[in-house]
């Protein structure tokens, strides 16, 4: 059936008018609508294709068109389409009428956009700022609009105080002197507990506030944008092969699949067609991605219960496929393998025999730390009913990836979405109900077994006929798509839009980590601090992915 | 506890091979931890105590920063060890560009530090901050907020070349 009467007849049946709409791309599917629609759009798409929302951001076009866009994705798994809802916002007075009231996923978002580009989501319940700290960054500033200077030295005249600022020529005396505030609860014998930015570990920033009645937690709030770096800013007016290294250190521990979903985004704006040997590789290292951070995690939760010799065993396998990483691409998480148009990296036939020799052991090591676990009384003890994020909590935060399986949400883009390399190999997407630290640690082992076989699969589809395996010369045409990426944590979402020059005008990264900090804060209630390291492990979220 | 025991039998020792594909070359990582070993006791009396800070790294520092003290690399066998607070510390370890928002805790942390302390910075945002240079939100290096005796190339540099550099950075 034609998707332009599919989502025709489910605005229409809202009762919900559109401008246009176009399909742009086979897995794309846009929808133009007015300002004033804009809200009933997306939460009839909401309702219909029961998806959370997905990326919600803005544009700023107002050099061009005197107007920002405000664009919300949202992704349908049974049309396999992702579907883009597009407004514009006037550009002397940007607002547009909260959805998280009635969207909670949305919520995130808008706090992004406010903070970003000063454009107000009207009716919002919570607009304070997530990445921009109060304390550090005055009121009325918006980095992401196209007026802001790219460079630093550009706003900030050295000869001026720190607190005064100049953009544009024009200095503003903003005093950053805000204060973040935190919910409160009150009451007899409840206290707060605040930890971090720095941490006891060797970890990301951030802090974390716990209020507590004796030992279990009544509530937990996280603030983060402590390693918020301007990615976003850098990105634009970058060459498409520049920014590929960027967004390998968006988060350093899923550098492939951010590399990869960015290459996507660009190589379908472009219509650049990836050898089809290319796309196997670059599966297989989305794969040999996944297995050391799946092993790394399994480890961490067993550090976090205080079992350390399980934890030494699994840093054992880390360490192998760190090593096995380095001896295929030369890069131990996998830099500088994506390009665009394909991979840098060819490999040999020597490659996969050593490649299967030591994933062979890799398997073998990882059954005796499953062993080691599973037969653990009081390791099973500490992480079953620990942390549970039920099912409709997930729903309604819209949860991604590895965490919404381990609640009983089947998605994975693997599955959904699967391209060509995918539909190749057999595997199954690994769903537990629990909801708890057991469910996510289940979900682990079974991905991890998964992924190892997946890897062999490719292996055998693998020529290794030492062709090169990327596109030749791809030509950089003006537009805009979207990449996606299963990464390990789940999916990584690039949208990409590139100007007449060929390099980038915005890119908005949404790493799962977005979706998901949030989910931590509600699978903590009822636990007891102690518990609190093995909770935020079992989610493993990323810090700077979210901060970007 | 079984399982334990018979692991603990069957693997071995790990340290400085891993099935030929560890450090290249095990018997480096012996004559450069028994180097850096000689210095530590020399100049620290036996231990050298590491606190990290992430100041906006990508996490890719971090991973290698643990990867040291596993049971391949143990860097812990040399002398030393991360702590959990700088008031333990006699090194501060910084990764990451240094981004606004933790320009205040990096300050704080190495103040909380007694003295004599030294600052290390680890990775190729640090110095200058790397890919993220010119950003409105980076400070552009640790240099400008604290005084650094050292630095760890790489992005992120593997552990042999962290001990690598921790032993010259006690040599000298």
């Amino acid at each position: 059936m034609d998707p332009k009467l599919i989502f025709k007849d489910i605005l229409e049946k809202g009762k919900v008018p559109f401008v246009n709409m176009e399909e742009p791309y086979d897995d794309e599917f846009s929808i133009n609508v007015n300002l004033g629609n804009f809200k009933a759009a997306c939460l009839e798409l909401h309702k219909v294709l029961k998806s959370p929302v997905m990326m919600l951001f803005a544009t700023d076009v107002r050099a061009k068109r005197g107007v920002f866009t405000l664009s919300c994705v949202f992704s349908s798994v049974k049309y396999r389409k992702w579907i883009t809802v597009t407004t514009d916002i006037d550009g002397e007075d940007p607002r547009f009428e909260s959805l998280s009231k009635e969207m909670y996923s949305a919520s995130l978002f808008e706090r992004e956009i406010k903070e970003m580009f000063g454009i107000e989501p009207a009716g919002s319940p919570d607009s304070r700022r997530l990445k921009l700290h109060d304390e550090v960054w005055p009121e009325g500033l918006y980095p992401l609009r196209k007026d802001f200077p790219a460079v630093a030295s550009l706003w900030r005249d050295p000869a001026m105080s720190c607190k005064d600022v100049c953009v544009g020529g024009v200095t503003m005396s903003a005093a950053a002197s805000g204060e973040y505030k935190f919910k409160r609860i009150e009451g007899e014998g409840v206290f707060e507990i605040p930890v971090g930015p720095v941490h006891a570990g060797i970890i990301g920033p951030g802090h974390f506030r716990f209020s507590v009645a004796g030992e279990p937690i009544i509530n937990m709030e996280a603030r983060l944008g402590f390693t918020h770096r301007g990615v976003e800013k850098i990105l634009e007016g970058r060459t498409v092969s520049d920014a590929v290294k960027i967004t390998e250190c968006v988060s350093g521990d899923a550098s492939f699949g951010h590399s990869l979903a960015f290459c996507q985004a660009v190589e379908k704006i472009c219509g650049i067609n990836v050898p089809e040997e290319a796309s196997v590789v670059r599966a297989m290292m989305l794969e040999l991605e996944r297995l050391y951070n799946h092993a790394a995690d399994i480890g961490g939760m067993a550090v976090d219960v205080g079992f350390s010799f399980p934890s030494a065993y699994a840093s054992i396998i880390k360490e192998s496929i760190l090593a096995l990483n380095k001896e295929l691409t030369g890069s131990r998480y996998l830099k500088n393998v994506n390009r665009i148009g394909g991979v840098n990296k060819n490999l040999t036939i020597e490659d996969i025999t050593c490649l299967r020799g030591s994933l062979k052991g890799i398997l073998k090591d990882f059954g005796e730390l499953k062993d080691m676990l599973y037969n653990s009384v009081s390791f099973m003890d500490r992480v079953d009913t620990a942390g549970i994020l039920k099912k409709k909590t997930a729903e309604d935060l819209g949860v991604i990836g590895l965490a919404a399986r381990a609640s009983g949400i089947p998605m994975d883009i693997r599955k959904d979405f699967p391209g060509g390399t995918y539909k190749k190999v057999r595997f199954d997407v690994i769903k537990e109900s629990g909801g708890d630290c057991l469910a996510r640690l289940n979900v682990r082992t079974a991905e991890f077994a998964g992924s190892a076989g997946m890897i062999l699969q490719f292996a055998d589809i693998l020529k290794c006929g030492g062709q090169k395996l990327f596109a030749d010369h791809p030509a950089v045409r003006p537009g805009s798509g979207l990449g996606y990426v299963e990464s390990w944590r789940g999916a990584v979402l690039y949208w990409v839009k590139l100007d007449e020059k060929g390099t980038i005008e915005r890119c908005k990264i949404v790493d799962p980590s977005f979706h998901n900090w949030e989910a931590l804060s509600f699978a903590v209630l009822g636990n007891i601090v102690p518990d609190f390291p093995l909770c935020n492990k079992s989610f493993d979220l990323s810090y700077s992915g979210n901060d970007l | 506890m079984f399982e334990i025991i018979k692991n603990r039998l069957f693997k071995g020792v790990v340290t400085g091979s891993l099935r030929g594909m560890g450090p290249s070359r095990p018997e480096d990582l012996e004559a450069l931890g028994q180097e850096l070993k000689t210095a530590i006791h020399k100049r620290f009396g036996r231990s050298f105590h590491i606190r990290e800070v992430d100041t906006g790294s990508c996490g890719g520092c971090e991973s290698e920063i643990i990867a040291t003290t596993n049971p391949i690399y143990d860097v812990q066998r040399f002398g030393v060890d991360f702590v959990a607070s700088p008031r333990h510390a006699d090194a501060l370890l910084v990764t990451g560009p240094v981004s606004k928002n933790m320009a205040l805790a990096l300050k704080k942390t190495y103040d909380a530090m007694p003295g004599p302390k030294y600052v290390i910075t680890l990775g190729d945002c640090a110095p200058d901050g790397g890919l993220f240079k010119g950003s409105y939100y980076v400070e552009g290096g640790v240099k400008n907020i604290l005084p650094v005796s050292a630095h760890i190339p790489g992005c992120p540099p593997d552990p042999m070349t962290i001990i690598r550099y921790l032993l010259i950075l006690l040599k000298v």
